[in-house]
């Protein structure tokens, strides 16, 4: 097995500061030492694909050959530079002239690249690597009567699906019931947030997320455990926005899964990115003392 | 009330528009659509679309053109990959929505309400020009760009707790070696010309 280089991505360096500031102690924890790829950039996300697809796969195609130059596979916890990498090294091997010609200007520049390179998301190594017997024998705190709603959202799970499945998805309520919280039956689990409609189409981005958030207060969940920055920020930012609209209060604290793993492990819990949260995660505090 | 045609002739229609976005897509089971609308079914945003995917999917089959084109549908898709995974046809539908979004950028028959392509462009430039993209600078871009200032006066209380926690600064975020990402930007630009 290859080491992997770290892809933080946009996000994990502006709004979602603190899943970087939980996936790296937790990995750590776990026996992978993550290093930063050195020099990334910008996955160009789904936009960039909505201009010019070429482009797109050549920008993915210079991370890919700087983690072949580190001789690792790529670690991206981000769901849309996921699928953006695992979608640009797809074409890059599709033997077409297009993607040859991008590999021929990706050598001219000292980018070599010759398709060797995984693109893997921490979810699949947790499932794939790590074993839930071992995230288990880690856990020090269970996080006991703790409810999580957990959601997948779209692109970690879809289009490339060999991990999990593309509609009922259950990877990530096993690793939330290895550290001991209960995955409540959360039904809206792979129903999109809109993604960035959310900035661009106001009126569907608040549609959307109230579905999800209804749906995981019916199933009376504590928290909503997501793996996508963008999810995250949709579920947590638009809260605000679906009491004024539908005139119904939620609440709900939205974190990343590698949060509670952090919390459940033992961490120094005000070193997992806690604070950062614009929903008051008093409520949830107390019931973790509780015990649900 | 105007009295006009509903039904195109068929010397209207475009004759390469299938091949065209068959191309662009990298999918060329567009004409195996059996039209059983499951896409449409598991779509999240039809209820919100001008046409349907499945019609999408059957005005690119037969050369719907403008249609396609100027539909709302390409630029509400979200990219969920719901259908794609579900069409017993195999058709990469979320690809052919790119392709079309693509065509769309192109032709500039785009529908003017929406910020999606202004999105896209401030992405690309500001990745293009300094390899990463920062969230704040994006979004300032956006609602400027797009002309809406009330929406970005709307985005200011979650602005403020996300400057609070954090989560949103003024630095530009950049890449050391600028100059190879521009290079390779522009070599495959050129390529495509």
């Amino acid at each position: 097995m290859k080491d992997y280089a770290y892809y933080p991505g946009c996000s994990l360096k502006g709004n979602a500061k603190h899943y970087e500031e939980s996936i790296l102690p937790v990995f750590k924890e776990l026996g992978f030492a993550l290093e930063e790829l050195e020099d990334w950039n910008c996955c160009g996300a789904t936009a960039y694909f909505a201009v010019d697809d070429r482009m797109a796969a050549a920008i993915c195609g210079r991370n890919l050959a700087l983690a072949e130059k580190e001789g690792k596979d790529i670690l991206a916890p981000c769901a849309g530079c996921y699928l953006t990498l695992r979608k640009s090294n797809q074409y890059l091997a599709n033997g077409s002239e297009e993607a040859q010609k991008i590999l021929a200007v990706l050598k001219d520049v000292d980018c070599e690249y010759h398709g060797q390179v995984k693109v893997k998301h921490p979810l699949e190594v947790l499932i794939q690597d790590v074993g839930l017997k071992t995230i288990q024998a880690k856990v020090q705190n269970p996080l006991v009567g703790l409810k999580v709603a957990c959601y997948y959202g779209c692109q970690l799970v879809r289009p490339f699906t060999e991990f999990d499945d593309p509609d009922y998805p259950v990877t990530l309520d096993q690793v939330m019931a290895a550290i001991g919280a209960t995955p409540v039956e959360y039904s809206a689990k792979t129903k999109c947030c809109g993604g960035s409609l959310t900035g661009t189409i106001e009126e569907v981005g608040t549609q959307l997320n109230y579905v999800l958030l209804k749906e995981a207060k019916r199933k009376e969940a504590d928290v909503i455990v997501t793996i996508c920055p963008l999810c995250q920020f949709n579920l947590e930012i638009i809260q605000n926005k679906v009491a004024h609209k539908f005139k119904e209060k939620f609440d709900i604290p939205v974190l990343y899964f590698s949060q509670l793993m952090g919390l459940a492990f033992g961490l120094n819990k005000y070193e997992l990115g806690f604070k950062r949260s614009i929903i008051p995660l008093s409520p949830l505090w107390e019931k973790i003392q509780r015990g649900g | 009330m105007e009295i006009q045609r509903k039904i195109k002739f068929e010397g209207e229609l475009s004759r390469d528009f299938l091949d065209e976005i068959k191309e662009m897509s990298h999918c060329d089971e567009i004409d195996r659509c059996i039209q059983c609308g499951t896409c449409s079914s598991s779509c999240p945003m039809a209820i919100y679309m001008d046409y349907p995917p499945r019609k999408i999917i059957a005005f690119v089959k037969n050369g719907f053109r403008e249609e396609a084109l100027k539909s709302f549908t390409i630029w509400l898709c979200s990219s969920c990959y719901t259908c794609q995974v579900r069409c017993p046809a195999k058709i990469k539908i979320t690809d052919v929505m790119y392709a079309l979004k693509r065509k769309a950028i192109q032709e500039k028959v785009y529908p003017g309400q929406f910020t999606i392509p202004v999105l896209a462009r401030e992405m690309y430039r500001m990745i293009a020009k300094n390899g990463r993209s920062s969230e704040l600078w994006l979004i300032l871009n956006l609602y400027l760009k797009s002309w809406n200032p009330l929406g970005l006066m709307k985005m200011a209380p979650t602005g403020i707790s996300l400057l609070k926690t954090g989560r949103m600064s003024f630095k530009k975020e950049k890449i050391k070696n600028t100059s190879q990402l521009q290079k390779i930007l522009k070599a495959v630009k050129e390529d495509g010309q």
